[in-house]
């Protein structure tokens, strides 16, 4: 169980710029992206012996490889399951580095998200697998976006604790605000008030437009490496405290409509536990976070999850200003993929990195340990990341 | 394009749900039930994850329910859907649940734990498929 504990740092990033039509191919976004975070922890591509990216990235480990002129691979992996990989890939990178399988792993996702492949576009064809099965079921009936499954718990969830529209609201805005002063930002310099929450167009009540994150082109990546070799590294490292993945059961992609608690999300507990078991560490130790926040009612929930405050009490932890850069836990302080962008969770982990760094454009006071999570309503992860 | 030319996305049918689809076209709701230790399940699978067992048949549901929770869709608007569409999730008075469209109902007047029944939908191309209604 303790056995990744302060094993492997992250000690590179680098992320391209996010736009909505990058104009360029996704090996070109990668191939940025993965020399940049190499170059940001002073090493030279040709030092890559591990790839490791998400199965829906179109593009795989060798092209890069080929691209951007690594060295020979020992390690090469995928972790599917959307969002749900973002922790994941660097968890593979981190049992490759523990176990000796590879000294410097890039984990990357490059994606047109808003120019080339969307999300919620359906999917058909003559292959039956298990996996398409499981989406017929919701298809046939016209739910195909990635909207309308997470609504369904978000409205049994609001329902039976009386979260009403401006909660969520709190949290777009909360995000909204550290984005307004980051550069990289789809919500920089664009403050959003709470009318202009309320008077957006609902797309899968109860999630209006501004409880969705952005879609996005762009590429990040992360250099993963041991913990004792980081130090050595051009920058200051983010050890890895804990990190886990964590699937429960009656797991579905996104549609979990069976188990017989809805207002929870067991997957995100169980990563929790791991996590906080692995670093020995507890809620109360966590000084700022990266909640996955593909929606609004993502980053409500989970403050549940990962014991920041009791069942329902999610509302008043926020109302509070929690999340705010003087709250009780700064959240997503680049914005997140609700304000910055949507690189499918690899730019909250960079953004957790900055945290341990120093280096955020909203940095609170004194941060010795920050919490990321994966995918919402997906098989799913976290990591808890500390000084060295 | 005119609204009977476009139909909506068809299920994949596979060795595990056809059978299902199959009790649909005949206007049934069918629910899977373990042989050997009776518990229905839904979706389909083809095994039991109580006792492991592969044997099943199903049971006829009563097409009673209570909603469990819904959603209103506004947008995107696919071709083959009509809109705002309200999917709900359905708690069967046998217990298991099943995703699918509320007909009859008003976007603003459907809520929790409302009763509702099923009635077999009839696409203009043949299809069928399970809609509820509010009670009557």
């Amino acid at each position: 169980m303790n056995s990744l504990h302060n094993k492997a740092a992250i000690a590179g990033i680098g992320c391209t710029e996010f736009s909505k039509a990058s104009g360029r191919s996704e090996l070109s976004l990668a191939s940025e992206a993965v020399v940049a975070a190499v170059t940001d922890a002073g090493l030279a591509p040709s030092e890559i012996d591990g790839l490791v990216s998400y199965t829906l990235d179109p593009t795989d480990e060798i092209e890069v490889a080929r691209s951007v002129g690594a060295g020979d691979l020992t390690f090469f992996s995928k972790v599917n399951y959307g969002g749900g990989a973002a922790v994941g890939v660097v968890h593979q990178a981190v049992m490759a580095v523990a176990t000796g399988q590879a000294n410097n792993v890039v984990v990357y996702r490059a994606m047109n998200g808003r120019s080339g492949q969307r999300n919620g576009q359906g999917v058909s064809g003559q292959i039956v697998t298990s996996d398409l099965v499981h989406w017929s079921w919701y298809q046939v009936y016209g739910m195909l976006t990635p909207g309308s499954w997470i609504a369904m718990i978000a409205n049994k969830y609001m329902n039976k604790y009386g979260v009403t529209a401006e909660d969520l609201g709190r949290v777009a805005i909360s995000q909204r605000n550290y984005a307004v002063t980051n550069p990289r930002a789809f919500g920089y310099q664009k403050p959003l008030t709470m009318e202009d929450y309320l008077a957006s167009k609902m797309i899968a009540s109860p999630l209006r437009l501004y409880d969705f994150c952005q879609e996005s082109d762009g590429g990040c990546a992360l250099l993963i490496t041991s913990a004792e070799r980081a130090i050595d590294l051009k920058q200051k490292p983010a050890v890895i405290r804990g990190i886990t993945q964590a699937s429960t059961q009656g797991q579905e992609q996104m549609t979990s409509f069976y188990r017989n608690e809805l207002s929870t999300l067991p997957e995100m507990e169980l990563a929790a536990k791991r996590v906080y078991a692995q670093s020995g560490l507890q809620a109360s130790d966590i000084d700022a976070a990266c909640l996955y926040d593909a929606f609004t009612s993502e980053v409500v929930m989970q403050l549940e999850s990962f014991g920041f405050c009791g069942p329902g009490e999610a509302k008043d932890f926020i109302k509070e200003g929690g999340l705010d850069i003087d709250g009780r836990l700064p959240n997503n302080t680049h914005g997140g993929l609700l304000s910055e962008a949507y690189i499918h969770g690899l730019n909250n982990i960079a953004e957790a990195v900055r945290l341990i760094r120093g280096e955020s454009t909203n940095q609170p006071k004194s941060i010795e340990h920050v919490l990321v999570s994966s995918g919402v309503g997906v098989p799913t992860g976290a990591m808890i990341l500390g000084q060295s | 394009m005119s609204e009977s030319l476009v139909s909506r996305i068809k299920p994949v049918l596979g060795l595990d749900n056809k059978w299902w689809w199959d009790q649909a076209a005949e206007g049934v709701l069918a629910i899977q039930r373990c042989q050997v230790c009776q518990s229905l399940r839904h979706p389909p699978r083809p095994m039991c994850d109580q006792c492991q067992s592969q044997e099943w048949d199903f049971i006829s549901a009563s097409g009673k329910g209570t909603v469990c929770s819904f959603t209103v869709l506004h947008h995107p608007k696919f071709p083959g859907y009509d809109y705002p569409l309200i999917i709900v999730l359905v708690e069967l008075a046998e217990g298991t649940r099943i995703t699918s469209q509320l007909t009859g109902c008003e976007p603003d007047e459907v809520d929790f734990d409302m009763p509702v029944e099923m009635v077999m939908q009839r696409d203009a191309d043949g299809f069928q498929l399970p809609y509820f209604r509010p009670s009557q």
